[in-house]
């Protein structure tokens, strides 16, 4: 079987003043059905709510039998990641690409 | 079902509030809701003062309106709040009339005495401004960590073995080698090197935020700044030291430590905080205004009778801890550290003085010690108590425990200490100590895991610097060397300071064999100053609370520099896990009351069962029984210590064991490496089973099985 899937950018920064929109959009995506591939190439700061949105939605996809995975993650947002010890709940791939061909596989 | 109460009732500058909730204090996330709440007993008015992150002046002032108040308490909720991108704090109006104990000042504006995230510290040594209207600033914290299934471990306390540190020395050395130097992600880095010590609880100095630059000043010796290192002067008691952690630029502090906290539980070990409810940050008459002093200086501190500050803390004011409402803070905070950060455990500075009446008076049943000894969330939780404080009140062995308390062993580290340098006064009290303090605990019932033994800590010498120095060096704090404990009971193994005498430096290692020997063999919880397990200096600085460089600073290089001493830790600390028999829970009865054979533990001299045969009070035996230890049926094996201070050789004829069980030597610090000490399980049997040859100044432990 084949996985939907359908993939999400995020701009330069996750935090309080946007995070409301990026949880409405990865929010539909898996109310649709579709598991996300977030796509973080382009962030450099993850806020504490930022972060928990990111949680969040990993929780609710996992509610659905859905999945979320983390893209491109840069090594500040990596850093903050795995000191706060959000990172141990993620896949995370390098590009697009290579997520995309390790589900598929 | 929805609620009804979810609605505004009030407006003010475009902000919608309602009548809050009074409990609890401090800011509580519900919804779109912020609830604020403040006690004071004596203000009159109270004001909201909202801020956006990092600017200097606030957005809004919202007074609590007298129908936000209830009680001595101002509540209120504000709807609609950015709450990461909120800072708030408190203005009180009320009397300043010093001499009746009140000083309101209502140009202050004053942090949450419950703030749970404070700003404005974040990153260590970083000046910050000082003419800053409000410098600590209190954030709203949205408390959904997600733990999985970590709680505390409630590991027996009789099988701790506790490592004592402090974040910042503990990584911020050069050769530490991790990414986040100093911080509790760098502590993270580490837990493989604290698995491989084998410790399983680290009992952090102070984690609560403080300000290093309080008391700052230039050191005379080398022209650095000097910092307030330790943290012993709490800014809050709910809030974790933003610039101990690698995240606190972000403000992110919180997850940082609960994570520590989390990974430090997956690999089995505990952590106690060392707490500081003594006093505060705000010092006397001459002090900051921060929180307590401007929200209800009357309930937060004890006076004289004149409305000056009491100074049992020596630190300039005293926590008023037997006030009926600073006693609830106490506990609210320390629920708070077990309920939200899965802490196990808490070492209580200058605990005496959390018994003294509102007066500085000594209790015989203090409240607060008795409400923490009860208290059904810190139920399991350890209380450790530093039974003493700088106003003279000593209770090491009287410290009012409920059978709840532990005490830090003042006197097992002075007794051991005193013998390590072969002074003949001092057996008879050694092996009290080495029996884990009958004298002390046994007729309160409180047994042995009433006491927390070590022979060194972070107050005095490190344990090289014990055996290198026979005074305190500190000049380099700028007070003329007349800070720090002058009575350190060491011994410099014959020169002052870092030698290239090889005799000397080989006595020293054997010293510090000799020390943590003594610690592991010991009934009781052993404590290990961090660092000492290789051989960290100070360079004969006994108070390095504010040397924040090299002095205090772990310096990795030792660990391969003395190799010896480490494996030497290693393997005693092993072999401590390994035997029960070292780490019984009540105190021993010396008599073989199951009919073994053996009694469970039994006294010998250089003539076995002869205790009194030895040298001059400076040699002495023991034998425990492992057969009175079993582990789910499996007995333990025999242990026999022999001790020599004497600077002779003795030999120690030995007991002998049941048919079918030998001696087998674990230890001789007599020796050099590898032949000092072997892999715990390992031990090769001795020649001779009749009488062993202990070297001048020397231990041997020998395993006696089949």
């Amino acid at each position: 079987m084949i996985m939907k899937i359908k993939t999400y950018q995020l701009g330069k920064e996750l935090d309080s003043f946007n995070y409301q929109q990026v949880q409405d959009a990865i929010l539909a995506i898996l109310e649709n059905g579709d598991n996300v591939v977030l796509d973080m190439t382009a962030c450099n700061y993850v806020s504490s709510t930022g972060l928990r949105v990111l949680l969040y939605s990993k929780k609710v996809a996992a509610s659905k039998d859905l999945m979320l995975y983390l893209v491109g993650i840069s090594e500040e947002v990596q850093d903050i990641m795995n000191v706060t010890g959000f990172d141990s709940f993620f896949d995370a791939f390098s590009t697009v690409e290579e997520c995309l061909s390790a589900i598929n596989n | 079902m929805h609620r009804v109460d979810l609605f505004p009732t009030h407006e003010y500058q475009g902000l919608k509030l309602r009548q809050g909730r009074p409990y609890p204090f401090g800011a509580t996330v519900v919804g779109n809701m912020v609830n604020f709440s403040v006690y004071s007993r004596y203000a009159t008015d109270c004001t909201l003062v909202l801020f956006h992150n990092r600017e200097e002046k606030p957005f809004v002032e919202i007074p609590f309106f007298k129908e936000f108040r209830l009680g001595n308490v101002f509540s209120m909720i504000v709807f609609d709040l950015d709450y990461e991108n909120i800072e708030y704090g408190f203005r009180m109006d009320g009397p300043f009339q010093p001499q009746e104990g009140h000083r309101f000042d209502k140009s202050k504006i004053l942090l949450d005495p419950y703030a749970k995230l404070i700003v404005g510290r974040d990153v260590w040594g970083k000046q910050p401004n000082w003419d800053s209207i409000y410098p600590y600033r209190a954030r709203v914290v949205f408390d959904d960590f997600d733990w999985e299934n970590d709680l505390p471990l409630e590991t027996p306390v009789n099988d701790l073995i506790v490592y004592e540190m402090h974040v910042r020395n503990f990584t911020c050395g050069a050769a530490a080698g991790v990414k986040h130097r100093g911080t509790f992600a760098g502590i993270s880095e580490k837990i493989p090197y604290l698995l491989e010590l084998g410790v399983n609880c680290v009992e952090l100095m102070p984690v609560h935020e403080f300000d290093e630059f309080e008391n700052s000043r230039i050191s005379p010796v080398d022209g650095r700044q000097l910092y307030n290192l330790w943290g012993y002067s709490n800014v809050g008691f709910f809030a974790p030291k933003a610039a101990y952690a690698s995240s606190g630029k972000f403000s992110m502090q919180v997850d940082e430590l609960k994570t520590l906290v989390k990974r430090l539980h997956a690999n089995g070990i505990e952590v106690i905080l060392d707490v500081v409810f003594n006093h505060t940050a705000e010092g006397n008459e001459q002090g900051p205004y921060i929180s307590y002093r401007g929200i209800d200086n009357k309930t937060y501190y004890m006076l004289t009778p004149d409305g000056y500050y009491f100074n049992f803390s020596g630190c300039g004011n005293t926590l008023n801890c037997n006030n009926p409402n600073v006693r609830d803070m106490i506990v609210e905070s320390l629920r708070y550290w077990v309920t939200d950060y899965h802490i196990d455990g808490f070492r209580f500075d200058l605990a005496a003085i959390l018994g003294r009446d509102q007066n500085g008076n000594p209790m015989s049943n203090p409240p607060l010690l008795e409400s923490l000894a009860h208290d059904p969330i810190l139920g399991k939780t350890k209380l450790i108590a530093e039974a003493w404080d700088a106003g003279g009140l000593y209770q090491v062995g009287s410290f009012p425990s409920w059978g709840r308390w532990a005490e830090w062993n003042g006197k097992f580290r002075d007794s051991i200490r005193r013998f390590l340098k072969s002074d003949p006064e001092v057996l008879a009290d050694v092996k009290e100590r080495i029996i884990g303090s009958p004298d002390l605990y046994a007729s309160q019932g409180r047994g042995i895991k009433a006491s927390v033994n070590f022979v060194t800590a972070h107050d005095g010498f490190t344990l090289m610097d014990l055996v290198s120095y026979n005074n305190k060096h500190n000049e380099a704090n700028g007070e003329e060397n007349r800070d720090g404990e002058n009575h350190n009971n060491s011994w410099n193994c014959g020169c002052e300071g870092e030698t290239n005498d090889p005799n000397i430096n080989r006595l020293r290692h054997q010293q510090v064999k000799n020390a943590i020997s003594l610690l592991m063999v010991s009934q009781g919880i052993p404590m290990v100053l961090s660092g000492d397990e290789m051989g960290n200096s100070q360079l004969g600085n006994n108070n390095a609370y504010c040397q924040d460089n090299e002095i205090a600073w772990l310096d990795w290089n030792n660990l391969e520099k003395n190799a010896d001493i480490f494996c030497f830790f290693k393997r005693i600390i092993k072999f401590r896990r390994l035997h029960k028999v070292l780490r019984y829970e009540d105190h021993l009865r010396h008599r073989d009351y199951r009919n073994l054979g053996y009694p469970d533990f039994s006294w010998h001299g250089v003539k076995a069962w002869q205790p009194e045969s030895g040298y001059n009070n400076l040699t002495a035996a023991f034998m425990l029984n492992g057969q009175y230890a079993d582990d789910n049926g499996l007995p333990d094996d025999f242990i026999y210590v022999a001790m020599n201070m004497h600077w002779e050789m003795h030999g120690f004829e030995l007991p002998q064991l049941p048919q079918k069980c030998a001696w087998h030597i674990f230890a001789n610090t007599g020796m050099v490496a590898p032949e000092d000490i072997f892999e715990p399980g390992e031990e090769p049997i001795l020649d001779n089973q009749h009488e062993v040859l202990v070297g001048p100044r020397s231990i041997i432990i020998l395993v006696g099985r089949g």
